[in-house]
């Protein structure tokens, strides 16, 4: 049977489309209004929480818990001190992206890992020698995204250490009585915070924010609103813009950190003191200039798109729900491949299309154009996009201490 | 002779091979007799109504490998086959707890993750890795075996093809599949999981109709050949054919008539005529003659070159490979005609539970220990069940609310110790209810009837050698280049126009129809030149 999150007994009562998904085995609000886009602005303008709990999540602890994650992880976790948090990938031999999560320190030798596919038998096999225990902790917490411009003023009355965390900072707190835990994070790229809760302890935590969120139109959102912040933030989503390498069939559907846009989660990879898995083969991409693919944004010409549909009889559709498949990309018009858009959204906020692509590195320049597949009654067309650095939509706000 | 009795080919034997190489025959214009020795056309895949709206599947009883292919080739789905979907597999433990695998990804790692956290994880490297395998053997399965021996030009153009084939494989593939070929299920499985009943779970298919344990080495290797199965493209997976196996020969069978091939029931063959090294046709019990230049035997090898065809006429390597080949049937099945469904005392009055199999065999231990009596010339007094309520996939095999349930029951050798079968068979059947009601409680009160089916039946009434379900057992030194014996793999034999096309040729057992069409298309090229 499928499971229900700590915060479902509060949030169906709040869903008025009984629409769900199902993810990592939970039911999964798509949306809770029938205006996903609504939903949305609640997150750019107001505030809106997202119940993350299907994360799973595991504990890393121990004496060499930093030691253990130093080598798995391709982000130096010795920049993570405790009381931060850091968003983190692990690579294999070759380079090629296993997965993502969030690393919380809570401790020196004491971490919380959240990632959305299960990996602790993985991680168990990867500690080896060391003197490090992983613990699964995935249905012991609920988790609360709470994201938006008005987060913040939400979150203080109930916990006032808010006012003082800084992007990726953590900090235990109370709220109702209950014993949580509070990151400057989230998957939007908006000013938010993430509040891991007891499970037992969801429905009061969860009707204590709402209540203090009430005046400013505090709403739940679901995964389709979510998936519209993060294409904005340039946020990839492991099985949507890339899968694990580890379930790949030949290198084609693999890809090195470099290649995803990662790279700068591999700051400090000249630093010969950490050796991490795929550390030797991504330094070899690096130098050979071996990389397939670069990460980029992609922002369609409106007005062409406009004009192709307008001239073929069509209204031009402007849907904000990301298509669910990967869109081919061309040189020119002579229909020599560019790569694809692995996302590709309408945006309400910045009033065009806008996608997630991988291109050849040659064309990874910004300014540079490639040409969008368009199927416009049944033909094939193409409309020209210019390639964009990421994030398309990244306020002051997300990061500003005020 | 009358003009009557001539054909361009004769098959001998009406099970699911001979009917397909028949079929296969028939379709490219060939006049093709099949004779089958019983009232039924189907040999081991046959469905029985023993008890009125009752229908048995006596023998084989799930359909998981027979050849895409054979299905596109022969157009079955006009001929009426229908693959019922199995989508669960239901496995009691012995604390009453249970793991019920179903179609949802996510929902199965849940449900592993109940056992134990890091086998979900563990569960999704597995299956890729499997997969990995799959990708790498199956065509091997689904290609004739070259003759290594033989120097002939074709062969040596597939040997290229296949070191080539070989040779591309990834580091990990290759070794994995290595371990599978050479080594046990129980410590692949090990490197994996920790969960006794995922692990008994998945080691099952490792021992299925074969006289292995899980810690044997071999069972890696019938592991691989039931997961070369699949349904509907997903590897691995089984279907239950409306009507039970039986269905799917009565459509093979149709088919078969359709493409213009005769069916004779009640005609067991004696011998096949051989006339100065050249097959020449067939002789029937009561004498009747029927005349053919090309004959195919779809009955095992020890029928095929022992007892069709006089010894003399074949080389004496191949006679002592045949002698020496194993079949030593271990399985039996025991089915019953239950008055409700079954309760498991955990799940309620839950029934999802049972759309698919019901894996008895709750850890690797249990399986193992089952394997010990049988290793030894006795029948488990716990004995494995791979089992099916298939009234729940198909309302015509039982009265309403009334069920039928196909047990597969191991170990239970062919040749007992101190003992026979004629003495042994109910106390079989005991075991495997006395073992079903442990898990099920109140089981014996559902009981209508039983029929217990040993080794010993099976061949008695499928022909079946020792009544191994294979056509001879699928061990390593007679798989693939070497089944039934090095050098004879080619479909052929050494009497010109006498073919083999039964389950003891490549790829081998359960119901996959590749022998028939394999040997069909060896008989068809063999014409053209």
């Amino acid at each position: 049977m499928v499971l229900t999150t700590p915060f479902h007994p509060r949030l169906s009562e709040l869903n008025e489309t009984g629409l769900y998904g199902h993810w990592a085995g939970y039911l999964s609000a798509l949306r809770y209004q029938y205006s996903a886009k609504n939903e949305y602005f609640g997150i750019r303008n107001a505030a809106a929480v997202f119940d993350a709990s299907p994360l799973y999540k595991y504990w890393i602890r121990g004496r060499d818990a930093q030691k253990f994650l130093e080598g798995l992880m391709s982000r130096d976790v010795r920049t993570c001190k405790p009381g931060r948090a850091q968003y983190t990938i692990w690579c294999d031999d070759n380079g090629h992206v296993l997965e993502d999560g969030v690393l919380f320190r809570h401790a020196p030798d004491e971490f919380l890992l959240t990632a959305a596919r299960p990996n602790l038998g993985f991680l168990q096999d990867q500690v080896r020698r060391l003197n490090v225990e992983v613990i699964d902790a995935s249905d012991d917490f609920g988790v609360l995204a709470l994201q938006g411009p008005r987060s913040r003023e939400i979150l203080t009355p109930l916990v006032p250490e808010v006012a003082e965390l800084s992007f990726f900072g953590m900090t235990p707190a109370k709220i109702a009585g209950h014993s949580v835990t509070i990151s400057r994070t989230g998957f939007t790229g908006d000013l938010g915070y993430e509040v891991m809760v007891p499970a037992e302890s969801a429905i009061p935590v969860l009707d204590a924010i709402l209540e203090s969120g009430a005046p400013h139109h505090l709403r739940p959102f679901g995964e389709e609103a979510l998936g519209m912040a993060r294409i904005e933030a340039g946020l990839p989503l492991i099985d949507v813009d890339f899968s694990s390498s580890r379930f790949a069939y030949n290198d084609d559907q693999r890809f090195s950190a470099w290649e995803l846009g990662f790279g700068w989660t591999l700051r400090g990879i000249d630093d010969d003191s950490r050796v991490f898995t795929g550390r030797r083969a991504l330094l070899r991409e690096r130098d050979e200039n071996t990389s397939r693919w670069s990460t980029v944004g992609i922002s369609i010409a409106q007005t062409d798109y406009r004009a192709l549909h307008e001239e073929h009889g069509v209204v031009p559709y402007m849907d904000e729900i990301p298509v669910d498949w990967h869109t081919m990309l061309y040189e020119n018009s002579d229909w020599v491949r560019a790569g694809y858009a692995t996302s590709l959204m309408y945006s309400p906020l910045m009033q065009r299309h806008i996608g997630l692509a991988r291109v050849r590195p040659h064309l990874a320049e910004p300014g540079t154009i490639v040409h969008v597949e368009q199927t416009i009654n049944h033909e094939y067309f193409t409309v020209p996009a210019t390639v964009v650095p990421l994030p398309f939509f990244n306020p002051e706000r997300k990061v500003s201490m005020a | 002779m009358s003009e009557g009795n001539q054909y361009d080919a004769i098959v001998v034997g009406g099970g699911h091979n001979g009917l397909t190489a028949g079929a296969y025959l028939a379709k490219d214009g060939l006049r093709t007799l099949i004779l089958e020795q019983r009232h039924l056309v189907g040999g081991a895949a046959i469905t029985e109504e023993l008890r009125p709206g009752f229908q048995f599947t006596t023998f084989s009883y799930g359909l998981s490998l027979l050849r895409p292919e054979v299905i596109q080739e022969l157009e079955l789905v006009k001929f009426g086959f229908m693959p019922l979907e199995m989508p669960t597999t239901f496995c009691p433990m012995e604390n009453g707890d249970y793991l019920l695998m179903g179609p949802d990804h996510d929902a199965n790692l849940r449900e592993i993750a109940r056992h134990s956290p890091r086998d979900a994880d563990a569960t999704e490297r597995y299956d890729h890795d499997i997969s990995r395998v799959m990708q790498y053997v199956k065509p091997l399965f689904d290609r004739m075996p070259p003759n290594l021996f033989s120097g002939d030009p074709e062969d040596k153009a597939e040997i290229t093809w296949l070191l080539q084939h070989l040779g591309s494989g990834d580091k990990k593939v290759v070794h994995d599949t290595v371990r599978l070929l050479t080594g046990s299920i129980a410590d692949f499985l090990d490197d994996y999981f920790e969960s006794d009943v995922i692990k008994g779970h998945l080691a099952s298919s490792g021992i299925i109709g074969t006289k292995v344990g899980p810690m044997s080495q071999g069972s890696g290797l019938v592991y691989l050949l039931l997961a070369v199965g699949e349904h509907d493209g997903n590897i691995g997976s089984w279907s239950f054919h409306k009507g039970g196996n039986g269905g799917v020969t009565q459509v093979i069978g149709r088919a078969a008539e359709a493409y213009g091939a005769e069916i004779r029931l009640n005609s067991r063959v004696n011998h096949v005529l051989v006339d100065n090294g050249r097959a020449t046709g067939v002789v029937l019990d009561d004498g009747t003659e029927f005349h053919a230049p090309v004959v195919i035997s779809a009955l095992d090898p020890r029928h095929t070159f022992l007892e069709l065809v006089d010894s003399r006429e074949l080389p004496n390597d191949l006679v002592e490979a045949v002698e020496r080949y194993r079949f030593q049937g271990t399985a039996s099945k025991v089915n019953f005609a239950l008055d409700a469904a079954p309760r498991f005392p955990a799940l309620g009055d839950r029934t999802d539970q049972y759309r698919g199999f019901i894996n008895i065999g709750p850890s690797i231990e249990y399986l193992e220990r089952a394997f010990d009596q049988g290793k030894y010339g006795w029948y488990s007094d716990r004995p494995y069940l791979d089992c099916c309520i298939q009234s729940f996939l198909d309302p015509d095999m039982a009265p309403p609310g009334k069920h039928v349930m196909s047990c597969f029951t191991m170990y239970t050798p062919y040749e007992l110790k101190g003992s026979d079968w004629e003495t042994e068979r109910e106390n079989l059947g005991d075991a495997a209810q006395r073992t079903l009601a442990s898990f099920f409680p109140g089981f014996d009160d559902l009981v209508l009837q039983r029929e217990v089916v040993t080794p010993l039946d099976i061949e008695r009434i499928t022909g079946l050698s020792e009544g191994n379900i294979y056509g001879g057992e699928y061990l390593a030194p007679q798989t693939w280049i070497f089944r039934p014996a090095p050098g004879y793999t080619d479909y052929r034999t050494p009497i010109e126009g006498y073919y083999q096309g039964g389950s003891g040729t490549h790829p081998g057992g359960c119901v996959s129809g590749g022998p028939g069409r394999f040997v069909s298309q060896q008989v068809l090229k063999d014409r053209r030149t």
